[in-house]
């Protein structure tokens, strides 16, 4: 039993923070300031953390980490790329999240890839920077209920429908888009495609204006006779309703505990600062019994066990995927916790460091507004709660609906 | 090595095979408490402790201190021996431990039967160094916190009293000097008989650990322990005491045996009720000092605290799942409870909080056994612990509505039980 960041990935800690000391911090109101602006600056670091991970066991800065299959072979316990890349994505959120969320090449869409793609297509899409595109105007949390159409036609598909809420969605080299094959068939039926960028029939509509996370670009796409070969399918064809949701839900093993490092990083940034303004007033010892402790010291030290719980409840989710354990209950668990927690913790510091937390001077009201979304995409703390309680109970979706 | 495997097996398989041929199981299960008047609590005064002083047989050994383990990757897997013992306990928590939490909580008795289970267990085995006839050949922190856990889904009181003496002979093996090791621990190897407990609490608001009331002095190399002590679990039962107290205008442990120079009162509290806490006076008691050159005294109470956050990890195990059935068979307006969100959250947060709980106690366990800093982790588990767990204390009776609030369903004793989690400093060491 070891619950400590491996030290094989404690160089790889050491180069994201750095990453996000030098890179990410120095441009982070610039680009919150900028919405919709390019941030350039991601360029060079983007090949830079290519380039690491071409030799091995580098940031994966973003979300084409996870969901890699690792060695079978392999023996005992391991501690692979899911765990990587989430404690990379904690250093990097801790600069900056919504500068995390532009990274090139690492978008939600690539986890995608990553974890659904057969063989050829994990070639054939190798280092393209893939956007995720589910939620429709008509359709958020109830993934199942998406109405974008992808028709057979020939050696082709056409797809039809508009996608809002695409992170990334006017950066990316492509998005991953979710459509269904056959309404009435259900969730079964609901199949994700590989849309290259300029491909004729896709359009960006427009960008939206948001409250956090403005570095990173949030695109309407429609889809209007948006024509995709077949082999851009990702996964299996087929409609097997025993299956069911399965091939698509399976991404969100992987990328649920990605966003709750991203609730942890953004948190972290929170509450090292409030640590340093407030240092004159804590024990650093944690000397001080609870009930001794100044009222001050006792919120802090609260938010921090709040902050390690989730940090500890995500890396579990992370192991258990590396070490091929079914996590679908544990990455729900991490990212309903780190996602209030996250938010809790950014709103809480701005509360105790009053006009100085409210002031833009700080970043700390940013921060408070960037964590709110890690509490609402890729599964609402509600839907996470949903989730974990059908487990529980032993329901279905229609009885606990 | 090979030899501690074969014995932690053995232990945990006979365990298993005695609860299997359940003979004893009905016996316990037909057998009457004793009703205890209930106002024996409220007893004006203190009186003799009903123990009689042991004489305990010092035999010289070298000190014992357990080696550290080793660790390098981020691990959750449970070793075989430690799956096997959470398994032996946790059947042995829903065979005997629930079965007889009601009674014990009611008539506020440790319940005999189970002595001889401590025996059957082996828990005191786990505790002791293999030198001395034990299995533990390094430092087990995660391993005791997993059986206090697995225990503790029986019931809390009564766990808290099964890992009263397994407790002390933790604390004397990891911080007893030669004198004090010398003294006690061949003979807690040698007599199962032997209960020992924690004086730790005072009763003073916003108790500080400390800042103690209680005071040692040293005359003629001689130390004496002046002061009260409250809440002591299974108080007038014991044989062997660990007490803090003052010493020079520092907090300092100290061992001493039962004997006339202490008085006792029964102090029943909101919950804990089958360990018969009590409130203990020590008049000039002759005492041992019970650390050498390492002890450390915020690491003494810390391993503790581990304890009681374990255990109520158990506890709202059980409150989970008694809610999970309670929801899932009560029906309102036509279908079970448990297809109502406002139901559903509140058993989903259980699962969340739960987990949560534990890979905090279980950060700080792995880190201390290893040999590094842990007092972080292990306040900031205290902390989590002490409010998560009552959180659920109390949305388990919020479930079950009117019918929790009665003494028919066992989430009220949970919900009183739980309530400890925060106050308890020490008491138990893992």
């Amino acid at each position: 039993m070891n619950l400590q960041n491996p030290k094989k990935f404690k160089m790889m800690i050491d180069q994201a923070h750095d990453v996000a000391i030098n890179v990410l911090r120095p441009i982070s109101r610039k680009y919150d300031k900028a919405e919709h602006a390019y941030p350039k600056e991601l360029d060079m670091l983007a090949s830079l953390i290519d380039g690491m991970n071409e030799g091995g066991e580098g940031i994966n800065a973003g979300a084409a980490g996870a969901g890699k299959r690792g060695d079978t072979d392999n023996e005992g316990i391991r501690n692979g790329t899911n765990m990587s890349t989430a404690l990379g994505i904690i250093e990097m959120c801790y600069g900056d999240t919504g500068l995390l969320l532009s990274m090139p090449r690492q978008g939600l869409g690539n986890s995608a890839i990553a974890a659904v793609a057969n063989d050829e297509q994990l070639e054939r899409f190798k280092g393209t920077w893939a956007a995720m595109a589910i939620t429709e105007p008509g359709c958020g949390s109830d993934s199942a209920a998406i109405r974008t159409t992808a028709t057979k036609d020939g050696d082709d598909y056409i797809l039809n429908g508009e996608k809002i809420f695409v992170t990334s969605g006017e950066r990316a080299d492509s998005v991953v888009v979710w459509a269904t094959l056959d309404r009435k068939a259900g969730r079964a039926a609901i199949k994700s495609f590989v849309v290259p960028k300029g491909t004729p029939g896709m359009k960006v509509e427009r960008l939206e204006h948001k409250l956090g996370i403005k570095a990173s670009d949030t695109a309407v796409i429609n889809f209007t006779d948006c024509r995709v070969p077949a082999e851009n399918l990702l996964g299996n064809a087929e409609v097997d309703v025993a299956k069911g949701f399965a091939g698509v839900m399976e991404t969100f093993d992987n990328t649920r505990p990605l966003v709750a490092a991203m609730a942890i990083g953004c948190a972290k940034a929170s509450l090292e600062r409030i640590k340093e303004i407030f240092k004159d007033q804590l024990d650093a010892n944690y000397s001080t019994p609870y009930l001794q402790a100044s009222n001050l010291a006792a919120q802090i030290y609260h938010m921090e066990a709040e902050w390690e719980a989730a940090r500890l409840l995500m890396l579990k989710a992370t192991w258990m995927a590396d070490n091929k354990k079914p996590n679908s209950k544990e990455a729900s668990i991490a990212k309903a916790k780190a996602g209030r927690v996250g938010n809790e913790i950014t709103l809480k510091c701005v509360e105790l460091a009053a006009s100085v937390g409210y002031n833009e001077d700080e970043l700390l009201e940013k921060w408070a507004r960037d964590s709110k979304i890690l509490d609402i995409f890729e599964g609402t703390q509600q839907i996470q709660q949903l989730i974990i309680a059908r487990r529980e109970l032993g329901k279905s979706s229609s009885e606990l609906k | 090595m090979t030899s501690m495997i074969n014995k932690a097996q053995g232990l945990g398989l006979s365990l298993i095979t005695k609860l299997a041929g359940s003979d004893v199981l009905d016996q316990l299960k037909l057998r009457k408490f004793v009703e205890k008047s209930l106002y024996q609590g409220s007893k004006a005064g203190f009186r003799a402790l009903s123990q009689t002083q042991k004489a305990f047989k010092p035999k010289q050994i070298s000190q014992q201190r357990l080696p550290q383990q080793q660790k390098n990757l981020f691990d959750l897997s449970l070793t075989e021996e430690q799956q096997m013992t959470s398994d032996a306990m946790s059947q042995f928590a829903q065979e005997v431990l629930l079965g007889l939490a009601h009674d014990a909580d009611h008539a506020a008795e440790f319940p005999e039967s189970l002595w001889q289970y401590i025996e059957d267990l082996g828990l005191n085995y786990y505790a002791l160094p293999e030198a001395l006839g034990g299995v533990a050949a390094e430092q087990n922190i995660v391993s005791n916190l997993l059986i206090a856990e697995k225990l503790a889904e029986g019931d809390f009181s009564l766990t808290a009293g099964l890992l009263s003496t397994f407790s002390v002979i933790n604390a004397i093996t990891r911080w007893g000097s030669t004198e004090v090791q010398s003294m006690y621990l061949p003979c807690f190897a040698e007599d199962s008989d032997i209960t020992a407990t924690f004086a730790i609490q005072e009763a003073i608001p916003a108790f500080n650990p400390y800042e103690l009331k209680t005071k040692a002095t040293l005359e003629n190399d001689q130390f004496y322990i002046d002061g009260e002590k409250t809440l002591v679990i299974l108080g007038d039962l014991a044989d062997i005491f660990i007490v803090n107290a003052d010493f020079n205008g520092k907090p300092d442990v100290f061992v001493v045996q039962c004997n006339e120079s202490i008085s006792i009162k029964n102090s029943p509290a909101m919950g804990l009720k089958a360990t018969e806490t009590a409130t203990l006076r020590f008049n000039h008691t002759p005492a041992l000092r019970l650390g050498a050159a390492d002890f450390d005294y915020t690491a003494f109470l810390d391993l503790g605290n581990l304890m009681w956050c374990a255990m109520a990890v158990g506890t709202c195990e059980a409150v989970k799942a008694y809610c999970i059935k309670y929801a899932n068979e009560r029906t309102a307006f036509g279908e079970p409870i448990s297809h109502r969100q406002s139901v559903a959250f509140m058993i989903a947060d259980m699962a969340i909080e739960i987990d949560a709980m534990r890979m905090l106690i279980l950060n700080a366990a792995s880190l201390a056994e290893s040999g590094k800093p842990f007092h972080r982790e292990a306040y900031l588990a205290h902390l989590l612990c002490a409010e998560k767990s009552m959180k659920i204390g109390t949305d388990g009776v919020q479930i079950l509505g009117g019918h929790g609030f009665t003494k028919e369903h066992p989430v009220e004793r949970w919900y009183r039980d739980l309530r400890a989690t925060a106050i308890l400093q020490s008491g138990l060491h893992a």
